[in-house]
């Protein structure tokens, strides 16, 4: 009976061994990003690692509400790469964060069409019918959602197009609704379809109709002191970084690189 | 401050609205099925109970994923539904119809077809003998003695569909008053940081799912669980 008791513990032990070496390991972390970051982010992070090979850095994507809910209610992240930058800020006011948000890119939302030439197409033609259904994230919870709102208000057809609406739960799934052909138009994000180059077509979204899209990242508080999250937060403010996000439709900020640091 | 906004009623109403119809339709297409699959030798009838019971064990997405590519534009049956002039079923109230007869079906034929086998044939053979037609058999006999598995369908086929969530997300859009049912609903508070309505309807979908399960026991006969 002893002896079982004693195999018992030892296989428990040995079964959690590995786990609590993880627990102890700063050569990994878990970023948390916004689903607009989709193949920019993959991108940043396989740049890290050819300096960094030894660093592990897994991305979960989703709404930048999603995750912000799942940071308020423990979910291990290191940082927070949103979509917007109330998000992060909302975070250090709930005593969450570990540092500032710094701002690292200006996101830009553009109308798509997989049947429809969009080229040289106006918000406010929109409002024909000819451009049936049109997919934008969710106001209520999604950054990209709420800028596709405030245009389409500015634009005065958010009336006339509100019948003609469907909601994705995040920006990724938005184009996945346009993708599919299901939404004949979705309002998403460029860096998304920059990540697609050759499929459909579209225009620009004047960032003059809607606030801009000041995208903010943040170390968590679990993140504070951890050398591998301080270090890729600074390397995503460098050239390379930049350059990576430029690829894929992000401009800076103003007053990126002067921020403060995390 | 009110309990319940207008929108949080809306969707109530639109989820009651939906589990209503696919339940009923559900029950018109399970009856027959669950009858066949009970007495027939076909060699399809395996087949065809593995299909039925497929969405217990198929991930919500996985159904949404291909009623998306199906249903949309490119699909074969969004094509026919073109073809035939209607309106196109993603983003719509009669899509959610459809992939929430799916969803639930097993839900509703699994209890119809255990109970048509408690049966037997028996009963249907003296009623036979003793003049009874086919529909008079059904309607009389086997219908009557499968009672408590009608009220089980009826029951657990609501109440899977009140509770449908991962379909919806894939296919419904969250429109206001067509697709955004409680659980999207439910979801967009939470993720809005709004918990005080998330937990109000989250306890309307909980009183609205107990209910319905109370209200099964009560509705058996006695003794009749146990055998």
């Amino acid at each position: 009976m002893k002896r079982q008791l004693a195999s018992c513990l030892l296989l428990l032990v040995a079964l959690l061994a590995p786990w609590a070496t993880s627990a102890a390991e700063t050569r990994h972390i878990t970023i948390a990003a916004a689903a607009d970051l989709h193949d920019a982010m993959g991108k940043l992070v396989e740049a890290y690692r050819h300096d960094h090979p030894d660093a592990v850095l897994d991305v979960v994507f989703g709404a930048s509400g999603t995750l912000l809910t799942q940071i308020e209610q423990g979910a291990p992240f290191e940082l927070f790469f949103s979509a917007d930058s109330q998000y992060p800020q909302r975070l250090v006011d709930h005593g969450k964060a570990g540092g500032t948000p710094v701002p690292y890119a200006l996101g830009h939302l553009v109308m798509w069409s997989a049947s429809i030439d969009m080229r040289g197409v106006q918000v406010a033609d929109l409002a024909q019918p000819r451009f049936g259904r049109i997919a934008i994230a969710n106001p209520q919870h999604a950054p990209y959602g709420k800028r596709a709102e405030q245009a389409l208000r500015a634009a005065g057809i958010w009336d006339q197009v509100q019948p003609r609406l469907v909601f994705g739960e995040n920006i990724a799934q938005t184009v996945q609704f346009a993708q599919s052909g299901n939404a004949q138009v979705g309002l998403v994000a460029e860096s998304l379809v920059l990540a697609s180059p050759g499929k459909g077509s579209y225009a620009a979204v004047p960032s003059s109709l809607h606030e801009p899209l000041r995208q903010s990242f943040v170390l968590t508080k679990r993140g504070a002191g951890n050398a591998l999250a301080e270090d890729f937060a600074r390397y995503v403010q460098q050239p390379p970084a930049r350059a990576i996000l430029a690829r894929y439709g992000f401009s800076l900020p103003d007053g990126a690189g002067t921020g403060p640091q995390p | 401050m009110t309990l319940l906004s207008d929108q949080d009623l809306q969707a109530l109403g639109l989820t009651l609205r939906l589990a209503g119809v696919v339940t009923l339709l559900l029950l018109l297409l399970g009856m027959p099925l669950a009858w066949w699959l009970t007495h027939t030798d076909s060699r399809w009838r395996r087949p065809i109970a593995a299909v039925v019971a497929l969405p217990l064990v198929l991930p919500p997405t996985v159904l949404g994923f291909y009623l998306l590519m199906l249903l949309g534009p490119d699909g074969v049956v969004g094509r026919a539904v073109a073809a035939l002039g209607l309106e196109a079923l993603p983003f719509s109230f009669r899509g959610l119809v459809v992939a929430s007869m799916l969803y639930s079906l097993p839900f509703v034929v699994q209890p119809l077809h255990n109970a048509f086998e408690a049966i037997g044939h028996r009963p249907l053979e003296v009623a036979a003998c003793l003049g009874a037609g086919p529909v008079d058999r059904f309607v009389t006999v086997a219908l009557p003695l499968a009672w408590p598995g009608v009220v089980t369908a009826v029951v657990l086929g609501f109440a899977h569909t009140v509770g449908e969530f991962g379909v919806v997300l894939m296919i419904g859009g969250n429109i206001p008053g067509q697709t955004r049912v409680l659980s999207m609903r439910i979801y967009d508070h939470v993720q809005a940081g709004e918990y005080h309505q998330a937990n109000v309807l989250s306890l309307c979908l909980l009183v609205v799912s107990f209910a319905a399960l109370l209200a099964m026991s009560l509705l058996r006969p006695r003794g009749y669980v146990r055998d």
